[in-house]
């Protein structure tokens, strides 16, 4: 207990230590081969198994997301072979299954949709309330709102589909109305596919997935803001520098990077919401979704959750799961690009 | 409040100084405002989705039946009943879950800490943890239903749905207990196997039980979430009024899913029965988690090492 926990890094470094030939790093153990190099001793069969066990287990997540893939492919090739029309396209009828026509155009594009309106909002805000909790608001404040934005995330997402469509999409009426009147003529804010008063749109849709994603995004950018030099902060403030211009010569561009892979995740997340997306988004039935954020539509997610009756027959499941299969490499890409960003900036 | 900085930690300037430029005081003044603002903009939400559940869902809990009987006898539309089913299902599925995704992930997270550090597959096992986490819990159930009920031929049922929970529930274990492993101190370890006890012993008898307080609280959170989880439910498992307790056959209540089926049947108007009975299952539900979030943190503190 020779130094304080906090001097660790997380990646289980030397931690500040100069690294030394004389001074083993880590765990005594994983020096290389000391049981060999001992005389007399040899590998104690408890030790194999337990290390086979913990390993085994290791290797076992990893092969288990090649099998998600794997078995979502294989589930969707007889589905996709007995497809109608073009994977690309934007009907979606799949009642009768020796008559399958599905495609992902609009599901694809209502996903991006919903997801790109919750960063909007929620990209912004998240770095509001983090530089607030590490630069502004006074540490006695900042430990108990940190706890109460991570409660935020504990709340199931059905809550907050009920409480979107119940609650909040009532209130903000007036709010897109405002917006269609006024920026109407702007294609993203002209009349969408259904009428105002439903409700049911993707921008309240955003809305409430902006509310979902604050936790997510916050905490990671509080976390990379925290560590930001010492020294660089004091060395702003030295030179007269305004709070504002200590956090934008400072904070930000050494935060930047972890930021944005935050930001990332929480798109990762947004992709794939679920139940709260099923509940608010309302499907119309004529128009389809024409890039206006007061369209209804279904992502891929709630497409996939609001249908589950037809799961009862293997064909037109294997449509749905060739959209979910879509959907899991859309989520690997994005966390994939994101933990890189953040890998990148820990690793240094 | 333009110019002026709330905080005393701060060293004092002295004006005489420095002259700070109105376009700068300007800057500083909008940024300090935005910020704040920012912060009201998420207590707002914050506060209103709790309120709402509390204030809907109050109207049914106090009643006794609401947590003794189910809604079998009881039509849709007729006020009584409860969600007694509702809550074991809940339970069961993620009792069940735990079981099966706290040996993995604890053995991962000793794998990664105590085996394989900086080893290859080390790194490509904290890889796909990480995108293990990502994976949308629809996903996950879709997984588990090309695997289990399309590949093996197994019906859907409860245990089904505690499989695709417990995708969703690993990464978060191995995550936390990594953490928790890698801040024991290393003497610990070193004097242990200076006395010759084997490393596998040394990480059951010295090592877990030091981060033991931790590993509890981060399981016990990642339980929580995964209660809440409900597109799994609706992919894996058929919704019964009864209370069930067969995991590996017929159809099982739980609280999302009896939220999910009220609200397919009944009318949301507030003050109808549906709506009572939504945001009464819901009230239920966050009780429930924080129940377990609190229970966590009470058993952290009983099983932490004794502190000098």
């Amino acid at each position: 207990m020779n130094e304080p926990i906090s001097t660790r890094t997380p990646t289980g470094d030397t931690g500040g230590r100069p690294p030394s030939a004389s001074v083993p790093e880590g765990p005594i153990s994983e020096q290389p081969a000391p049981a060999d190099a001992r005389k007399g001793s040899k590998v104690r069969p408890g030790d194999r198994i337990f290390k086979n066990l913990t390993t085994g287990s290791g290797i076992f997540v990893v092969i288990l997301i090649g099998l998600i893939g794997l078995f979502l492919l294989l589930q969707a090739i007889p589905a996709l072979q007995a497809n109608q029309v073009s994977f690309f396209s934007s009907v979606w009828e799949t009642g009768d299954s020796k008559n399958l026509k599905f495609g992902i155009a609009d599901l694809l594009s209502v996903t991006v949709a919903t997801s790109l309106v919750a960063l909007v909002i929620a990209m912004p805000v998240s770095l509001g309330i983090a530089l607030f909790l590490t630069q502004y608001a006074p540490p006695r404040l900042a430990r108990p709102f940190a706890y109460v934005i991570d409660l935020l995330a504990a709340v199931p997402s059905i809550i907050f589909g009920l409480w979107g469509l119940l609650f909040l999409a009532p209130a903000i009426e007036p709010v897109s109305q405002w917006i269609n009147d006024t920026f109407g003529w702007i294609p993203i804010f002209s009349d969408g596919n259904i009428a105002p008063n439903i409700r049911s749109t993707i921008f309240t849709a955003g809305v409430v997935l902006a509310v979902m994603l604050l936790p997510i995004i916050t905490s990671l950018t509080r976390e990379v803001f925290e560590r930001t030099p010492t020294a660089q902060i004091e060395g702003a403030l030295a030179l007269g520098a305004t709070r504002w211009e200590v956090i934008r010569t400072t904070v930000l561009p050494f935060g930047k990077a972890g930021y944005i892979g935050a930001s990332m995740l929480g798109l990762g997340r947004a992709l794939g919401e679920t139940i709260a997306l099923s509940i608010i988004l309302f499907i119309p039935v004529g128009r389809t979704f024409d890039w206006s954020v007061f369209d209804g539509g279904a992502t891929f997610a709630s497409k996939i959750a609001s249908n589950y009756a037809e799961f009862n027959d293997v064909t037109s499941a294997g449509a749905y799961i060739a959209a979910g299969l879509v959907l899991f490499l859309l989520t690997f890409v994005v966390n994939f690009a994101a933990r890189s960003i953040i890998g990148d900036k820990k690793g240094d | 409040m333009t110019a002026t900085i709330p905080d005393a930690e701060r060293p004092a300037v002295t004006p005489a100084f420095q002259q700070v430029s109105l376009a700068r005081k300007t800057k500083n003044g909008v940024a300090t405002v935005l910020v704040w603002l920012a912060f009201l903009v998420a207590v707002i939400p914050l506060v209103w989705v709790l309120w709402t559940v509390i204030e809907s869902g109050i109207t049914r809990i106090p009643f006794t039946n609401w947590w003794t009987e189910d809604f079998s006898l009881v039509l849709s539309d007729e006020v009584g009943g409860g969600v007694l089913h509702a809550i074991i299902g809940t339970l069961l599925q993620g009792l069940v879950c735990a079981l099966i995704a706290v040996p993995l992930g604890l053995l991962v997270a000793i794998y990664l800490v105590e085996y394989g550090s900086r080893t290859r597959l080390a790194k490509v096992t904290t890889f796909m943890v990480d995108i293990l986490s990502g994976v949308p819990s629809i996903v996950a159930a879709l997984f588990i239903y090309a695997l289990w009920v399309t590949t093996l031929g197994l019906p859907r049922n409860g245990f089904a749905v505690s499989l695709a929970l417990v995708l969703l529930m690993v990464p978060v274990v191995v995550r936390s207990s990594e953490e928790m492993l890698r801040i024991v101190p290393d003497d610990l370890r070193e004097a242990s196997y200076a006395l010759g006890v084997p490393k596998w012993k040394t990480i059951v008898k010295v090592v877990l039980p030091t981060a033991l307080s931790g590993i509890i609280t981060g399981i016990m959170m990642a339980l929580a979430r995964v209660m809440g989880e409900t597109a799994p439910l609706l992919v894996l498992v058929g919704y019964s009024s009864f209370v069930h307790w067969d995991m590996f056959q017929g159809e099982m209540a739980s609280l999302p899913l009896l939220i999910n089926n009220e609200r397919a049947t009944n009318s949301m108007t507030e003050g109808s029965v549906g709506f009572d009975r939504i945001w009464g299952a819901a009230l239920t539900l966050v009780l429930i988690i924080a129940l377990i979030n609190l229970a966590a943190t009470l058993i952290g503190r009983l099983v932490a090492p004794k502190k000098k």
